[in-house]
């Protein structure tokens, strides 16, 4: 008999009970709640008169509605400003834990879990959000649902679930200086497409995945939706376990040690067989750029802007002409010259201390381009920013001309007041490229940080080896 | 949650693949704290010229001509034809009760979303996935016919094409047996309240840090 996967020994010790069709009652450890999807859920369990199964397995915070300035002013939008009351009223009536948006604690609910040790390895995780993937960083089967399942997880603790098929990612060899987690995550749905995960649980895994931080192996499993896949997971290893000591909710002492000892459990086995592989040279990936409305438009740093007259599929030739007239870009454009109106550094992908650490390195002692209307850094949570500005990154960025904000979703999808204008072109660290998706009519290229950070200051995008000194 | 046993209706031709849920539902309308009123902007930014945001008067707006659902008789559709990975990105539900809201009932596709599938079967809105070349099919026979009603059957699990041709699809038992009835998915689950029970005094026992 074949070993066993990562993703199959999380799925078997979270099985409450099989039907014979394969339906399975799994049993969910932590809920991770925000305030956009769980506003109808909580109202469906008040009106059936059910209570929450497990209100310790819920950690609760706003993170898509909150302004990212002048907090102390409140929400201005009274449809957010409601949403995020609702939040909170529903949860301090239930007992459930919250961080408020004064709460040092409050950020972005992906970028909070592993933060808080609220998310640990072996647990199956859940939230109305479909970059839940984020977690599987940990070890761990996380994933997003839709408002009726979060309802189901607060009433039963439990979801029906077929177990999906697996695929592993192998990305072996060593990546090239300036080559960072995004760009690998960009690079493999470049490869596989949007849909190519479609079906699959994705485990990350090789060589180079394995030399990247956590924080790293979370940009990677962040943006599994965007290949199609639910989850996304990496092995547990040593760095894991170091991540997760001393978080504020893991295990200490003895019980961290036996816990530790079970985590080290949770690789595939050598001889586990998956359904699909697909094999990547991490030596052959460039720092990566989004050109077009879907995440699997890019083009390496060194590249050039396709030409939909070169595709032989016509619906793809379509889809690709269609997403040029939208980012207003002729094919054959060197990447290079693409000069964004706005960056934003941040969101659920890019808003980690090492993330901000990587960009800062590129601003240091240097200034915003002329062109670039605005440049803003939003960190993940307000335990980030406590730690940036510890280490004086908020100076190198106001230094530079850029703005430092209060943490949350932001510019990532443009719910509160930091959005494009129509006809705008951001670089930005986040994970959606599609039409609108940062404001209306605005146009994102998906980048990591070091290459946001390089293309605010020369005003296009670029490498940053190749900025001028600073 | 509305029962789905057979239904015969209006197709729109939606030619788009990769239909994200961003564009069906934009992010300014999850604002709201309810589930019901987001059909006037499902497809906001095709359907509209103007920039939307919640509680725009829809009469006092300027109508995209050239988008399906704004032509008859594709405004009175209640079966969405659209091509491959339907629904992908965001988890937001919003996307599929706008879609009810707005009055489908199904939607074709070659391929869909997996959190939009879910979401989809949850709210009695059917979720039909067909052969690339069936869905090629309608799409050639509701252009040349527009208005022509097709009809989904889910008992058969059936889709009766314009000109009488029946393409069959398929749906796990287990989705297809609740869409059928309208059964509400939580009272079924707490049926099993035992097993739940036995799993986490077992999970407390050799895993006690998973509910610190
Ligand atoms: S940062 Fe963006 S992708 Fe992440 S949870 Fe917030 S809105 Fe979603």
């Amino acid at each position: 008999m074949a070993g066993k996967t990562l993703y199959d020994k999380l799925w078997e010790a979270h099985v409450v009970r099989e039907e014979p069709d394969g339906s399975t009652l799994l049993y969910i450890d932590r809920h991770l709640v925000h305030e956009v999807t769980s506003p109808q859920a909580f109202e469906g369990l008040r009106l059936a008169g059910r209570k929450p199964w497990r209100g310790d397995s819920v950690l609760a915070v706003p993170d898509h509605n909150v302004p990212t300035a002048d907090r102390d002013k409140g929400i201005a939008d009274p449809v957010s400003r409601t949403q995020v009351e609702t939040l909170e009223s529903n949860v301090t009536s239930l007992g459930l834990k919250f961080f408020p948006m004064a709460d040092v604690r409050q950020g972005i609910v992906h970028v909070i879990g592993p933060e808080q040790g609220a998310t640990l390895p072996g647990m199956t995780v859940v939230c109305g959000d479909s970059h839940t993937s984020t977690h599987g960083a940990l070890g761990a089967l996380a994933f997003g649902i839709g408002t009726s399942e979060v309802e189901h997880v607060l009433a039963t603790q439990c979801l029906w679930q077929k177990k999906t098929k697996a695929m592993q990612i192998r990305v072996e060899g060593e990546l090239r200086p300036g080559v960072t987690a995004k760009d690998v995550v960009l690079a493999i749905i470049g490869r596989i497409g949007t849909a190519g995960g479609t079906g699959y649980a994705i485990e990350f895994a090789g060589s180079a995945i394995r030399s990247l931080s956590i924080e790293g192996r979370m940009s990677v499993c962040n943006m599994s939706i965007e290949a199609g896949a639910r989850a996304g997971m990496v092995a547990v290893d040593e760095k894991t376990i170091e991540y997760v000591r001393n978080k504020p909710q893991a295990p200490t002492g003895e019980m961290f040690e036996r816990a530790a000892e079970h985590w080290r459990t949770l690789v595939s086995d050598p001889d586990a067989e998956f359904d699909a592989v697909v094999e990547m040279d991490a030596a052959e990936i460039a720092p990566q750029v989004s050109w077009g409305t879907s995440p699997e438009m890019v083009a390496p740093i060194d590249g050039r802007v396709p030409d939909p007259a070169a595709e032989s599929d016509p619906v793809r030739a379509e889809g690709m002409q269609r997403a040029l007239e939208y980012m207003d870009l002729k094919a054959n454009t060197p990447m290079t010259e693409i000069r964004p109106d706005k960056v934003f550094i941040g969101s659920c992908t890019n808003s980690r201390i090492e993330d901000l650490r990587a960009a800062a390195e590129v601003v240091k002692g240097r200034k915003k381009a002329d062109n670039i209307k605005l440049a803003m850094v939003v960190p993940g949570s307000g335990l980030v920013k406590q730690q940036a500005e510890q280490e004086g990154l908020d100076r190198i960025f106001l230094d530079a001309g850029f703005e430092w904000r209060e943490p949350g979703c932001s510019m990532c999808l443009a719910m509160n007041a930091d959005r494009l204008e129509p006809g705008e072109r951001c670089a930005s660290t986040s994970n959606r490229n599609f039409e609108g998706r940062q404001g209306q009519g605005g146009r994102t290229h998906l980048v990591s940080p070091s290459l946001a950070a390089a293309a605010a200051v020369a005003g296009h995008f670029i490498e940053p080896s190749a900025l001028k000194e600073a | 949650m509305q029962a789905f046993t057979v239904h015969k209706g209006i197709v729109a031709p939606l030619d788009r693949s990769n239909v994200d849920t961003d564009a069906i539902i934009p992010k300014q309308y999850l604002k709201s704290v309810k589930r019901t009123g987001f059909g006037p902007n499902a497809f906001d930014d095709w359907r509209y010229l103007d920039p939307g945001e919640p509680g725009m008067d829809g009469s006092q707006r300027r109508p995209n001509p050239d988008f399906v659902l704004n032509q008859a008789p594709f405004d009175q559709a209640t079966i969405l034809l659209a091509r491959k990975n339907f629904g992908c990105g965001s988890s937001r539900e919003h996307a599929v009760w706008a879609l009810t809201d707005f009055g489908f009932r199904a939607v074709i596709a070659p391929s869909f979303a997996d959190i939009f599938f879910s979401n989809s079967c949850k709210n009695g809105l059917l979720p039909v996935v067909l052969a690339e070349d069936e869905v090629q099919n309608l799409f050639e026979q509701v252009e040349a016919n527009p208005g022509a009603q097709v009809e989904v059957n889910l008992e058969e699990m059936t889709v009766t094409a314009p000109d009488g041709t029946v393409f069959g699809f398929t749906l796990d038992e287990d989705r297809r047996h609740r869409l059928l009835n309208g059964l509400d998915d939580i009272a079924l689950t707490l049926q099993f309240a035992d097993d739940i029970r036995a799993f986490e005094e077992r999970q407390r026992r050799e895993w006690p840090w998973m509910a610190l």
